[in-house]
């Protein structure tokens, strides 16, 4: 289930502002990849335009082409909203539904999409998400309390369990750690490894040690230059990213000499 | 361990940390002795009461700040002066209101009894006691209309404002519009429904529902008002989380947007009718003035409880004037009771944090 992507020459514009340019890299199903860089050089921006949640802000758009398993994802024909329930999302915020209880949440995916499930088929669900998600042991108990009541960390992979609970081919997640301390944080990417045999993952972090520890391959943005769109300088396997990058200012901005 | 930190020098000259305090109860003091002084004038030269209130407020005021000045520091001396002069405009605040809620229910009381509320003031002979019944009816009916006419158009039209619009040249202009809309005076609207309903249906006609639509013209700007500021409290975190999974635009703002601010949007509108339901002068235009209970807005005129109130005070015996406090006094319950209904629904739909 767990899918390829192929982004080819893409620019990504807000209105007249071309934010991130010419972007070419292949994401490979079953595995993560992660993307670094300084803030503002289009990390998120470009995880975004992967499930054209982007053009959620009014005027932005994108040129060039983006192939999930052959399929370009900004044909007219192709619709934004089966593109997402294809391509799940987790962001940097926890985001629960706070009138929605913690089982709610899960099953937020199916239900808002008017899919009419039994109550077995939901609880099955539900459980499966959460387990998945590791969450199901501290709050099997209290499934119909709010999902706003637990804590950042349980929160997050509430959000986690949520996307996952729609059963969608890739899983992009815009620094799913930031707002987490190191015990959450761990969870989380334990979580990713296991999610890692069913779903591609990419993922934004500003932790280089995170994305070392979680990715098989990793991107590198960086702005050309101040008031220059960002770019991807750097697209390779994270092991030699880490010890031996190709490009010099990968380098610098690893090993902390960025400037 | 750290035996060789040597104590930090005493400064000689060290910052003064202390000062001195007024006594606990100061103010109660301060208060006391302010009344008593003020006391003198409605004694030597006659004053009456709210001379005397003033004074000592004036005196406590003064007494308090020029004894904290003298013992305590300026600052506490200025502190004291603005709170006891923070709780003096509070107090300003509170006198028109309580006096009025006073004057309300003093004077209404005595006109309340069964029959005030159940008969009308249609009376088929002389010995029949007059009531509201019709009044209350009319108001429940002609405001119910309106509610029923405003909360679709005024919900929708927020929904565009804030999930379509987004600052649009048309949601500009309307949002425009409808700031001018809060602003119409109540005899304009009444007078546009009362010719509207002219061109439509011919001269002279006046019924119910021609007071409804002058009612929603008044209460839709607030309803769309109220609704797009709980609209844009809904963080777009939750609009987008929604969009993730997959949500088409329509269900993410039924089933999040709108459930998430449901609370805030039903006490807006219920506000909004607790505001409708007093106007008089609209209604005294296009509903008409009848002592029969009537329940068609259709046909037929309506009286509601402030036309009632209005004709009562130009008949101007003192049977009439008890009835118009009657009234009234009615009137205020239930604009109070809307106000505790959407308390209680704005706490029962706001999201639910668990701790």
């Amino acid at each position: 289930m767990a899918k390829s992507i192929t982004v080819d020459d893409l620019d990504i514009y807000y209105g007249d502002f071309l934010a991130v340019q010419g972007v070419n890299m292949t994401i490979k199903a079953r595995s993560v990849t992660a993307f670094i860089g300084p803030s503002g050089c289009g990390k998120s921006t470009m995880l975004r335009s992967l499930n054209r949640m982007h053009e959620v802000i009014p005027g932005a758009r994108v040129e060039g082409k983006v192939m999930v398993d052959g399929q370009s994802l900004y044909d007219n024909a192709v619709d934004p909203v089966a593109v997402r329930r294809q391509i799940g999302m987790v962001f940097q915020r926890p985001n629960p539904f706070p009138t929605m209880s913690i089982y709610e949440n899960v099953l937020a995916g199916n239900r808002l999409n008017a899919k009419k499930m039994k109550k077995a088929e939901a609880d099955e669900i539900v459980e499966r998400s959460l387990k998945g998600a590791n969450l199901w042991n501290e709050v099997k108990d209290r499934l119909g309390k709010p999902g706003m009541g637990l804590s950042g960390g349980q929160q997050q992979r509430l959000c986690i369990a949520r996307a996952i609970a729609v059963e969608p081919q890739v899983l992009l997640m815009d620094e799913p750690c930031s707002a987490l301390d190191p015990i959450s944080t761990s969870a989380i990417e334990d979580l990713i490894h296991e999610l890692k045999s069913d779903y591609t993952i990419v993922i934004v972090t500003h932790n280089m040690q995170q994305a070392a520890r979680v990715s098989d391959e990793t991107g590198f943005f960086n702005l050309k230059a101040a008031g220059q769109p960002g770019q991807l300088v750097e697209f390779n396997n994270t092991q030699k990213m880490f010890a031996n990058p190709d490009n010099e200012s990968t380098e610098a901005y690893i090993s902390g000499r960025f400037g | 361990m750290s035996t060789t930190l040597k104590p930090a020098p005493v400064s000689v000259a060290s910052i003064p940390l202390t000062h001195g305090h007024l006594p606990r109860g100061a103010e109660i003091l301060v208060g006391v002795v302010a009344a008593a002084a003020a006391g003198l004038f409605p004694l030597l030269l006659g004053w009456g009461l709210v001379a005397w209130v003033i004074v000592s407020v004036i005196l406590f005021i003064v007494g308090l700040t020029v004894w904290s000045a003298i013992v305590e520091t300026r600052r506490s001396a200025t502190d004291r002066m603005v709170t006891a002069l923070v709780w003096t405009a509070f107090g300003i605040a509170l006198v028109p209101l309580v006096s009025l809620l006073w004057t309300v229910v003093s004077k209404g009381v005595p006109a309340i009894n069964s029959t005030f509320l159940s008969y009308s003031a249609f009376r088929t002979s002389l010995d029949q006691p007059i009531g509201i019944y019709h009044a209350i009816v009319g108001t429940l009916v002609i405001t119910l209309c309106a509610v029923v006419i405003s909360v679709p158009i005024g919900i929708f039209a927020a929904i565009y404002l804030v999930e379509y619009g987004k600052g649009n040249r048309l949601a500009r202009g309307i949002t425009f519009l409808v700031d001018v809309m809060t602003g119409i005076p109540s005899i304009v609207a009444g007078l546009f429904a009362f010719s509207m309903f002219t061109a439509f249906f011919g001269a002279g006609y006046r019924a119910g529902i021609g007071g409804a639509v002058a009612l929603s013209l008044l209460m839709i700007p607030i309803v769309v008002r109220s609704t797009e500021e709980m609209l844009r409290l809904v963080p777009d975190d939750l609009r987008e989380a929604a969009y993730a999974l997959g949500t088409p635009k329509w269900r993410t703002i039924t089933k999040v947007v709108l459930r998430t601010s449901l609370g805030g949007i039903i006490t807006g509108v219920t506000l909004a009718t607790a505001r409708i339901i007093g106007e008089t002068a609209p209604l005294l235009l296009i509903a008409g003035l009848t002592t029969r209970t009537n329940v068609n807005p259709f046909e037929g005129f309506m009286t509601t409880l402030p036309v009632f109130i209005y004709s009562q005070f130009q008949k101007g015996t003192a049977a009439d004037f008890e009835l118009a406090w009657g009234t009234a006094l009615v009137l205020v319950i239930i604009v109070l009771l809307l106000n505790i209904v959407a308390r209680v629904i704005g706490k029962i739909f706001a999201p639910k944090t668990g701790r």
